[in-house]
């Protein structure tokens, strides 16, 4: 079974079309990997369904980095 | 122009210009998933289709209510997998001049012709963002531009639809998703039988092509949007009406 960290960031690969060496806990979306906002709406979305959970738009906001993901999904799964 | 492969859900397919639409699209190769609002409406689509030898089935979907639309794209999803085609044809009207319009005439028909455009189209747009590729035509009026004593309704929510088709036109036109109204004009169908012969002559008149239009005409029209040649072709409305208005 894969870690919560590494679950994400096949994500963020897969929607963002990036590799996964680009991939850093600290990279931001927007920024570093060049995501758009339909780009983090789908991203948030894949999240969602890979851990069955809700993110609510207002925390869905708060998500800028790699890691930010991550924790959320930690503490709410 | 084959759709082999494809799913295509066209509301409001029991009659008229949804039924050829739903007809069409199976000609060309899609599995078409026909919505009606009563049981007995989707055992006609059923059976419509059948016997036109298409792939296909219909379904009982109320387009002005949310968890029916949830529902029935359940059972697309599961049945059939997610629909790339969505056509958004159901309306209604009710038409009478603004002075004696009721409250409900007003709000029943923005429900059922523009707030379902709405929502349907909010619910595919998961399934074709992941697929890459999607096409979104809703069925407008002449109306909408031109408008229509008697009918306020009816055109603020026909011109209501193009306007949010081509704002979803430049959300999604990056993920290979195309949104796209096409307008008729007179079209002979259930809706214009309702006129009288005075009523039908005074609109002849106005109709440089001197007839109504076939709802095949119209589907032929809805059939090219979904094809793979007008991947370029996004937050257009394409008016079919014989000359009748020309934008």
């Amino acid at each position: 079974m894969s870690t919560v960290e590494e679950r994400v960031k096949k994500i963020v690969c897969e929607q963002l079309g990036v590799k996964e060496a680009e991939v850093q806990n600290t990279s931001s979306f927007v920024e570093d990997l060049g995501a758009d906002s339909l780009d983090t709406v789908e991203l948030v979305m894949a999240l969602e369904e890979e851990f069955e959970t809700e993110i609510p738009d207002e925390e869905a906001e708060k998500l800028g980095t790699v890691q930010d993901a991550i924790d959320y999904i930690v503490s709410h799964t | 122009m084959s759709l082999e492969g494809k799913v295509a859900l066209v509301t409001g397919a029991t009659r008229g210009i949804g039924r050829a639409i739903a007809l069409e699209l199976g000609r060309l190769g899609a599995e078409v998933v026909g919505t009606a609002t009563s049981e007995s409406g989707a055992e006609s689509i059923t059976a419509g289709l059948k016997e036109a030898g298409v792939k296909g089935y219909g379904i009982v979907m109320n387009v002005a209510d949310a968890e029916s639309i949830d529902a029935g794209l359940k059972q697309v999803n599961e049945q059939s997998g997610a629909p790339l085609i969505l056509v958004n044809n159901a309306g209604i009207t009710r038409d009478n001049l603004l002075m004696r319009l009721k409250d409900d005439d007003w709000s029943d028909v923005l429900e059922t012709n523009l707030s379902s455009v709405y929502r349907t189209s909010k619910a595919v747009l998961r399934g074709m963002a992941k697929a890459r590729w999607g096409r979104i035509i809703n069925i407008s009026s002449v109306v909408a531009g031109m408008g229509n004593p008697g009918q306020g309704n009816y055109c603020a929510a026909k011109a209501g639809v193009e306007g949010f088709t081509r704002s979803l036109a430049k959300e999604m036109s990056n993920r290979g998703i195309t949104a796209n109204c096409v307008a008729p004009g007179f079209i002979d169908t259930d809706m214009t039988k309702k006129l009288d012969e005075k009523q039908r002559d005074a609109m002849l008149e106005n109709i440089p092509a001197g007839r109504l239009g076939e709802p095949e005409e119209v589907a032929s029209v809805v059939a090219f949007l979904a094809s793979a040649g007008a991947a370029y072709v996004t937050g257009e409305t394409i008016h079919v009406n014989g000359g009748m208005y020309m934008g």
